[in-house]
């Protein structure tokens, strides 16, 4: 599975080692860190949920199309599960390529169709007390605007664009 | 101006001259199509009336019935309703052909939710050739004078009055949904189908929940037991016990860990997973 979930850190030394090509002549990578802040609101620690057997196919899926679209080596994406610190890494995705032109287009798909499709919640918990499911508490909110899943989410970024 | 509440309307008045017998009494699952019709807009709306002719109230199908009689002159749907606007000119009505065997709860709820009480009128677009289903829909209060006028001008088809209007017009959950009976020949297909369609006994299917769906039903995993016979179904079901706060538009669905349309034929033991807006990364 070019998709895979770990509770732990991501190891990014041993993810990078999966990306070696001596066809390659270089390799991307993104890293989604937990942010302080997120709409106004100082953010304390989120809670990643998944429903893994489907985030996995989907995350599959996903790295798949971006090796067909894209003509690169090797790609992989990491995405941890339960309890984050502040500054801890959420994601982390990396490509090799034989230039560096598709590497960080790759990188760029893989991250922005993960963050759309893959059925993965974050919860965040905020220095007033508060917590809330990213996405789903102003859905709630307005229940009859239409949703498509897809671009709810850039303004509630946790990570670093 | 706020918002006039919902009345459901069911149309039972036709001639059903091709059917050669009364089609509101037609059965469908040991239930007359009438009652079936008036017992699903009154899962949806507070007060629900059976519109009818004049020399109908007295019809054993009809008379223990809230009815509304036609009040006004003319032929068509359009009389039907025109008399329920005026019957109760501050309410909207959610108006249903009582033929309508394919029609179920999501059907309703959706049609519902999107209302918008700005246009004359809120309504589906045919599965089959994109124009206005009039006999599913919500008309507004505002459509009453409309219609006289319409009416005055010689018009005599909802459908038609909807296109020149501009009603609000949805697209269908499912293809047959609003496939309505006219012949002996279409009752005999719409039995099959929803024999084959529906579940008449309950089924246990295997519930996960995630997320802010988990915290509202208090609960990661259970077994329900339901006549459901499809994920919109359930989702409806399961909406009403938990009092979910996300409407079924916001969600996607997974039946055994693969995505699913909403209309798929739900089987016993399948895993059913409603997927709440996705935030990773």
């Amino acid at each position: 599975m070019r998709f895979r979930f770990t509770q732990a850190a991501i190891d990014t030394g041993s993810a990078r080692r999966e990306l070696l090509d001596l066809g390659a002549g270089g390799y991307a990578s993104f890293e989604g860190w937990v942010r302080d802040h997120n709409e106004g609101q100082r953010v304390t620690h989120l809670e990643y949920e998944a429903f893994q057997e489907l985030a996995v196919t989907e995350g599959d899926r996903i790295v798949t199309e971006a090796l067909k679209r894209f003509p690169v080596k090797h790609a992989l994406c990491i995405h941890r599960v339960g309890g984050l610190n502040l500054g801890e890494m959420a994601v982390w995705v990396g490509v090799s390529s034989a230039h560096r032109g598709e590497a960080f287009d790759a990188c760029r798909f893989i991250i922005d169709e993960v963050k759309h499709r893959v059925p993965i919640w974050k919860k965040e918990h905020y220095r007033n007390g508060d917590s809330g499911w990213v996405n789903c508490e102003r859905c709630a909110a307005a229940p009859n605007h239409s949703h498509d899943h897809v671009r709810h989410d850039e303004p509630a970024l946790s990570a670093p664009e | 101006m706020s918002t006039a509440p919902v009345y459901g309307l069911i149309l039972a008045g036709g001639l059903s001259s091709r059917m050669h017998s009364d089609k509101a009494a037609l059965q469908y699952r040991g239930q007359s199509q009438l009652d079936r019709a008036f017992d699903m807009a009154g899962r949806q709306v507070a007060k629900v009336f059976v519109s009818v002719r004049a020399n109908q109230t007295h019809d054993s199908a009809r008379a223990h019935k809230p009815l509304i009689v036609d009040s006004v002159d003319g032929d068509g749907p359009i009389v039907g309703i025109r008399s329920a606007l005026a019957a109760f000119p501050h309410a909207a009505w959610l108006v249903l052909a009582c033929d309508l065997p394919f029609l179920s709860d999501a059907v309703l709820e959706h049609l519902l939710a999107e209302r918008n009480p700005a246009a004359l009128a809120t309504a589906y677009r045919s599965a089959h050739d994109g124009l206005p289903e009039p006999l599913c829909g919500v008309w507004e209060p505002a459509a009453g004078p409309a219609l006289a006028a319409y009416q005055a001008g010689g018009g005599h088809c909802p459908r038609k009055f909807l296109i020149r209007h501009a009603a609000i017009l949805l697209d269908p959950l499912d293809k047959r949904a609003l496939d309505n009976v006219n012949t002996p020949e279409e009752y005999a297909d719409a039995l099959v189908a929803l024999e084959n369609a529906y579940h008449t006994d309950p089924m246990q299917l295997n519930i996960r929940y995630y997320a802010l769906m988990r915290e509202q039903a208090g609960r990661s995993e259970e077994i329900v037991e339901t006549t459901a016979a499809t994920p919109a179904d359930l989702y409806t079901e399961l909406h009403a016990r938990y009092g979910f706060t996300l409407a079924r538009e916001q969600l996607k669905v997974a039946v055994n860990s693969e995505f699913s349309d909403w209309s798929r034929k739900l089987a016993a033991g399948d895993a059913v997973v409603f997927i709440p807006p996705v935030a990773g990364g």
